[in-house]
């Protein structure tokens, strides 16, 4: 499903972001990506997104060589992957509906089709009678359940999660945890990047540490 | 990419609240705007009215042709008829020595027309048949006249050399100053409207990499943009316009009725033919600065 053979990014100023990483994510897994700032972690995630291109070496997302895809098809690639940032992100002039609605209207599904499909994943993330607040009237964990429903609504394969809960109290951070490893057993493939240690260790998932720009080891449950 | 129906109403309502929900950002670019198409206006009126003073008083502008003792009315009529065909004449008129004596004796006469029937039998303006030659442009008053010169069975050509100059000149000074005054006008309005879709596009800059990076296209994150700015374009030229027509209409009465000496030698152009002109240019200029700043300025915050 995710496949980054030999991927090296190095910005301008010469030291490698990342060196050399290999990694091999099957379908539906749920992959915890850990390690401290500028261990490469979120170079990862741009890399994913196609955000920034690699120095080396080549990335294959749901079988497609992402170095093959030009810009023109961005957009539509984008759409198959759904992200969550640890800011939110959530346009902030639009209430929850319309902001999950949004993910929709981007790809051109029919207003009729929204309607139906935005009440149902709120329900989901939890937030069916908040959808007419706009997100400074909601808490983080709340802003952060809205950022998944857009993630989600557009039914992407993978899910991408920048420090989703670097924002959040523990109770919220579980709460969201909790939901996406929901999301995870309904099928979507899930790879959460963090530095909470204390959740990585309580949730028995597949972890990756990295440090430096490189993988210094990646633990499966029940190895 | 063809659009859907639905998206494309989508960006409508989008690119329509975003000038509300920016009312600051859209009233200082619909106010910039007008302030530049209404100088433009201004000024558009200002030459139009001009040139078409220039162009009356061109139209008054005549060569005289005096022929030869004992040219027939054959040549004269031939004569008449190679002048017409040239594309600087506007007017060939023939004055025969009768019709002359006529406006003489009319002008010089006038009161006392029992000394001019002595001339009854003897007119004293016999060799005074002539051409009037009225110009389409005064311009080429030159080349007329060497023409004219040139010709079998010319006596004499008058010109009024001084006015012809001067009125040449005075259009292609009018012509200049038209092009500069225009170019720097519209070299203010695109750098003051850029500033301020740029200032208002760097607010909206996280908006945009939010709609980028959960799939949007180019087209569908410039769609509302490109709305905003054709609308602010609109609004910008539209207010302008209804100002100056509402001016112009009052300032040419007024001064008609203030300075009504005036009115022999001023003639303003009517409203409705300066707004002829002036409403589509002065709406395509706003339109067209308006899509073009909103397109240009968004496409530095597209890279995401």
């Amino acid at each position: 499903m995710i496949k980054l053979e030999h991927v090296s990014k190095s910005y301008s100023a010469g030291v490698p972001a990342l060196n050399d990483v290999s990694i091999h994510i099957e379908e539906g897994e749920f992959v915890f990506v850990v390690g401290n700032s500028g261990s490469g972690k979120s170079t990862l995630i741009k890399l994913l997104l196609k955000e920034l291109e690699p120095t080396e070496g080549t990335i294959t997302i749901n079988g497609k060589n992402l170095g093959a895809i030009r810009r023109k098809q961005i957009p539509r690639y984008r759409r198959n992957v759904g992200v969550v940032f640890q800011d939110f992100r959530l346009l902030k002039d639009r209430n929850v509906y319309e902001n999950v609605a949004f993910a929709q209207r981007v790809i051109g599904t029919s207003t009729r089709k929204i309607r139906s499909s935005v009440p149902m994943i709120l329900s989901m993330v939890g937030l069916a009678a908040k959808y007419k607040s706009f997100p400074k009237q909601l808490s983080g964990g709340e802003q952060q359940r809205v950022a998944i429903a857009r993630a989600l609504v557009n039914q992407p394969k993978i899910l991408l999660a920048d420090e989703p809960t670097g924002n959040l109290d523990n109770h919220n951070a579980w709460e969201i945890m909790k939901l996406l490893d929901e999301i995870n057993q309904r099928g979507t493939t899930v790879v959460v990047v963090t530095h909470n240690m204390e959740i990585v260790k309580a949730m028995k998932k597949r972890v990756i540490t990295m440090k430096k720009g490189v993988i210094v080891s990646d633990d499966k449950p029940g190895e | 990419m063809i659009m859907r129906i639905s998206t494309f109403f989508y960006s409508v309502k989008q690119g329509l609240k975003n000038i509300w929900r920016n009312k600051m950002f859209s009233l200082a670019s619909i106010a910039t705007m007008s302030a530049c198409i209404f100088l433009f206006g201004l000024f558009f009126s200002i030459v139009s009215n001009f040139r078409a003073m220039v162009k009356t008083a061109e139209e008054g502008v005549a060569v005289s042709v005096f022929f030869d003792e004992g040219v027939t009315q054959d040549q004269i009529d031939e004569m008449k008829q190679k002048i017409e065909k040239r594309p600087e004449v506007a007017k060939c008129e023939y004055i025969s020595a009768e019709q002359a004596w006529e406006d003489y004796k009319n002008i010089y006469f006038e009161g006392s027309e029992d000394a001019a029937a002595g001339f009854a039998d003897d007119n004293p303006l016999a060799n005074s048949a002539s051409f009037s030659i009225y110009l389409s442009d005064v311009s080429l008053q030159d080349a007329l006249v060497t023409y004219l010169k040139s010709m079998d069975g010319v006596r004499e050509v008058h010109e009024s050399e001084v006015v012809a100059n001067t009125l040449s000149d005075f259009n292609s000074l009018i012509g200049y100053i038209s092009v500069g005054i225009i170019l720097i006008l519209l070299g203010v309005a695109v750098f003051l409207i850029s500033n301020t879709v740029t200032v208002g596009i760097s607010v909206r800059k996280e908006e945009i990499a939010i709609m980028k990076l959960i799939g949007a296209t180019d087209y569908f994150v410039r769609a509302p943009f490109i709305v905003e700015g054709i609308t602010i374009g609109l609004l910008g030229s539209a207010i302008p316009l209804l100002l100056l027509y509402f001016l112009y209409s009052k300032v040419v009465v007024y001064v008609a009725d203030k300075f009504s000496f005036l009115s022999s030698m001023v003639n303003f152009l009517p409203v409705g033919q300066v707004f002829h002109t002036l409403v589509p240019v002065a709406l395509v200029l706003g339109v067209g600065i308006g899509f073009l700043g909103s397109r240009l300025t968004i496409r530095k915050h597209l890279k995401v």
